[in-house]
């Protein structure tokens, strides 16, 4: 028998497309797709018609052409008579430079300067508050190009160290020497060195042929890993493996015994002397700029457009990070504070157990989408000619070339993996700390 | 009862607090000396402050105003460090407008009073509603007043809104609310397709009305900056909610073309899509089209921005307790009346400061246009700098320009803080 709450046996109508609730969301859908895909195809439509008209073929092919242009801060070897491939991916390597350099940096100014808002010194929260308005106000492209004048206008010329009385002198003990072409730090060099490994090399060509002072050359193979930077790395991480070990082991003796034993000097031991030992059997020392005509030889050398695009973008960064900082610090109740007081806990180790674990699960999220907004923001190099991949396969290759399209989509796609690729560590650690509910 | 003698009878007078904790003396020991760090630390921004004082205001009072080039700024300050201002005198109005014709200048200015008036009724609820009708009409009249060229176009175009109405409530009547819908939609279209064009053209040759028309090349300093960026921020933030709606469904299509669209455009730089603008935007369109490069940016930027502003509102409707919703469907209100009348008042409430800080950001990013060649202030810098008379100036130029944008991006903060303030309603 039939009851009242059976549904009664209706027979589909148009209407019910839109005014049944089991039909709409579907057909809403459906016409969404539909939309989408006129939309798509009508764009694509509309590209190759344009593309043909304008007698233009479309491919990647042309990217292992000849760049036939230079570049002049480079990670790896380069020359003008390599492909616009290698030259993109030596500015990719260039925007992962100034982005790594500019996270750093904007990391310890954010903060330096987050913490001393929260100051109870007036005048000290007020400057850092000047700070943070005056660079979060102001467009980053600004900044960019402004550092770029000052560092052009005002700082002195490779000549003005000449003679003797010179006008300007190189600072910190005579070994970094900062012209208004660029500032020369010290190199890292070893004098008995294991030489570099070429990755990929063909061994028959000429490159490759060992030189008198038994060194091979720099345009053998894909690129070269220095084994002295290899071995110092590893060295490193296994000293920091260790030091980690020791303080495992002292927290299972204190979970044991309740005594801790004291490990500092071990864990920093276990770290430095091994580097150390490793570095002077390498010959570790630091080869210093020295002036010569008309300009200074020797040591590395940052181009102004990488030291005027690094401070920059770490400067407004900070300023971002600066906020996130005190909105983390502020967001974790003085109750926690108290509370852990009263469980006994000293002043560093309540901030290192109980505020410091909160405020990180505030800080870290907005802060990775800062990091990644620099990187993004890195893209601007090209306003002062700093070749990143912008500036390679988005400026010289694209107009070189022609192939807008291409050279487009590719930097899109670039950029969309660095970003996708940080957005994946980020859900990956909010996966790791957040709060388990109920 | 025994009387009490040790009773006193009244208060006695309060002391004063100790000299050392008031008054100036007491704040200053309180804020600025209260531990030997905080001296430290004082005394070296003391030392900071007074520094940049010094230094400042010299170089800031410096007579170098009717200088016209550089070297003649050498001359009057006779080695003493100062400014060279002759450069801002010089050059303000290029800085201001561009190479837009100075003859014009008046419709320039109008133009964004005109902006003013429109804006001042969305902002400030305290002014007269009627005022609104302004607002709406604003947009029409905007690029008239900039581009120039026949006022019959703008007019058509806003004509085309009139027409949807109208078809809208006639046929409501006649067919019933999805034909009224429908037919609401296509009107509209079919008339700026098909029948606007014609119609003005001809209007316009029976009466032409027409202001002299200005090229886009011609706009440039910060007229451009903010035409760029109120275009963008006002379209971005319709475009923004409808998609963080879209990514908040529980449609899968129309929540992964949302999803899609936002990641792509928030994962790429923006300098990669204003490099679409310039070369690509053309190819994509019909052949035949040839969209004006502003139009190019501004749509970009748009796109842009939206995604920003998606993400913005999305944060909103997350932070909306669930109950709200529930309590939307327990009066019977439908999904778009829901959203209008307690959905989103309170889910863009909660998003203030984000939408107004991502205001801000497309407002600094306008500043990028430079690079694929447009002549914002920024651009403008470039070749002014590169000119004979100017070659070598620095600390002016730019200071003048990052001052403008200060005082813009500056005020848009505080107006956002002012409303969070107004519109908080919440018991504390």
């Amino acid at each position: 028998m039939a009851t009242l709450t059976d549904p009664r046996k209706e027979s589909f109508r148009l209407g019910m497309l839109i005014y049944d609730t089991r039909y709409r969301s579907l057909t809403i859908q459906i016409i969404a797709l539909f939309g989408f895909m006129v939309f798509a195809a009508w764009l694509i439509n509309n590209t190759i018609y344009n593309l043909a008209a304008q007698g233009k073929s479309t491919g990647f092919g042309f990217l292992s052409d000849p760049a036939g242009y230079d570049i002049n801060q480079r990670l790896l070897d380069y020359s003008s008579q390599s492909t616009h491939l290698r030259a993109a991916f030596i500015g990719l390597l260039n925007t992962l430079l100034v982005a790594a350099m500019g996270c750093i940096t904007a990391t310890v100014i954010g903060l330096f300067v987050g913490v001393l808002r929260l100051s109870n010194n007036w005048l000290v929260a007020k400057l850092m508050t000047v700070y943070v308005e005056m660079f979060r106000n102001v467009p980053v492209l600004l900044w960019i190009v402004f550092t770029m004048a000052i560092l052009i206008e005002t700082l002195p010329a490779p000549k003005d160290f000449r003679g003797d009385d010179p006008a300007a002198s190189m600072v910190l003990f005579d070994t970094v020497a900062i012209t208004n072409r660029g500032v020369y730090i010290p190199e890292p060099l070893f004098s008995r060195g294991l030489g570099d490994f070429p990755v990929m090399a063909d061994r028959t060509s000429p490159a490759c042929e060992v030189g008198e002072i038994g060194e091979i050359g720099d345009a053998c193979g894909r690129f070269q890993v220095s084994l002295d930077l290899l071995a110092v790395l590893l060295v490193f991480g296994a000293g920091l493996y260790a030091s980690n070990r020791i303080a495992h082991r002292a927290e299972r003796i204190q979970n044991e015994t309740g005594d801790r034993p004291t490990t500092w000097y071990l864990r920093l031991g276990v770290i430095i002397l091994p580097t150390l030992a490793l570095l002077i059997a390498l010959g570790f020392h630091l080869g210093r700029p020295e002036l010569k005509g008309f300009n200074f030889q020797d040591g590395v050398y940052l181009r102004n457009s990488l030291i005027a695009l690094w401070l920059a973008l770490s400067l407004y960064t900070a300023a971002f990070i600066a906020e996130i900082v005190r909105a983390g610090i502020l967001a974790i109740s003085s109750g926690q504070t108290e509370a852990a007081a009263a469980l006994g806990l000293r002043s560093g180790r309540i901030m290192s157990l109980v505020i410091l674990p909160q405020a990180l699960r505030v800080i870290i999220p907005p802060l990775i989408s800062q990091y990644l907004n620099l990187t993004k923001n890195s893209s601007l190099a090209i306003a002062v000619g700093y070749m990143d991949i912008t500036g390679t396969l988005g400026g010289i290759t694209m107009n070189q070339t022609g192939r807008e399209l291409e050279c487009v989509l590719l930097l899109m796609l670039v950029y969309l993996l660095i970003s996708l690729s940080i957005s994946a560590v980020m859900n990956w650690y909010n996966q790791r700390v957040k709060l388990v509910e109920r | 009862m025994a009387n009490v003698h040790y009773v006193r009878g009244a208060m006695i007078e309060q002391l004063e607090p100790p000299a050392a904790s008031s008054g100036a003396a007491g704040w200053v020991r309180q804020n600025l000396f209260s531990s030997p760090l905080n001296a430290i630390l004082s005394v070296l921004s003391l030392a900071l402050v007074y520094s940049v004082i010094a230094a400042l205001i010299p170089w800031l009072i410096s007579p170098t105003w009717q200088a016209s080039s550089l070297s003649e700024c050498r001359e009057i300050l006779e080695g003493a460090s100062g400014a060279c201002w002759g450069v801002i005198r010089e050059r303000w109005l290029q800085l201001l407008f561009g190479f837009y014709p100075s003859e014009l200048y008046w419709r320039v200015v109008l133009d964004f009073l005109l902006l003013i008036v429109a804006v001042a009724p969305v902002l400030f609820t305290g002014l007269p509603r009627k005022m609104l009708i302004f607002s709406a009409l604003y947009p029409f009249l905007m690029p008239w007043l900039l581009w120039g060229g026949t006022v019959w176009g703008p007019v058509v175009a806003a004509l085309g809104f009139g027409l949807g109405y109208l078809a809208h409530k006639l046929a409501k009547a006649a067919l019933g609310g999805l034909a009224a819908m429908i037919l609401a939609v296509l009107v509209p279209v079919i008339w700026w397709l098909f029948l606007a064009g014609p119609v003005s053209e001809a209007v316009a040759s029976v009466l032409p009305l027409a202001l002299e028309p200005v090229e886009s090349r011609n706009f440039g300093g910060f007229m451009l900056s903010i035409t760029i960026g109120v275009v963008a921020i006002a379209i971005s933030l319709p475009i923004g909610i409808v998609l963080a709606l879209g990514r908040q469904s529980n449609l899968f299509i129309v929540r992964s073309l949302s999803v899609g669209f936002i990641e792509f455009i928030r994962g790429v730089p923006l300098i990669t899509l204003l490099f679409v603008a310039s070369t690509l935007l053309n190819i994509f369109m019909p052949p035949g089209t040839d969209f004006d490069i502003i139009l190019r940016v501004i749509i970009m930027v748009t796109l842009f921005a939206s995604a920003y502003m998606a993400e913005v509102v999305r944060g909103g409707l997350a932070a909306l307790p669930k109950g709200q919703y529930e309590a939307a469907d327990a009066l019977g209100l439908d999904f778009w009346l829901a959203q209008r009348l307690i959905i989103m008042p309170q889910a863009l409430k909660i998003s203030i400061p984000g939408i107004v800080s991502t205001f801000i950001g497309v407002f600094k990013d306008t500043t990028l246009v430079s690079i694929i060649g447009l002549l914002d202030p920024i651009g403008l810098s470039n070749s002014i700098r590169a000119d004979q008379s100017w070659n070598g100036i620095v600390w002016e130029l730019y200071g003048f320009i990052a001052l403008m944008f200060f005082i813009f991006c500056f005020s848009m903060s505080r107006y956002s803080m002012f409303l969070e303030r107004k519109l908080r309603t919440g018991h504390r």
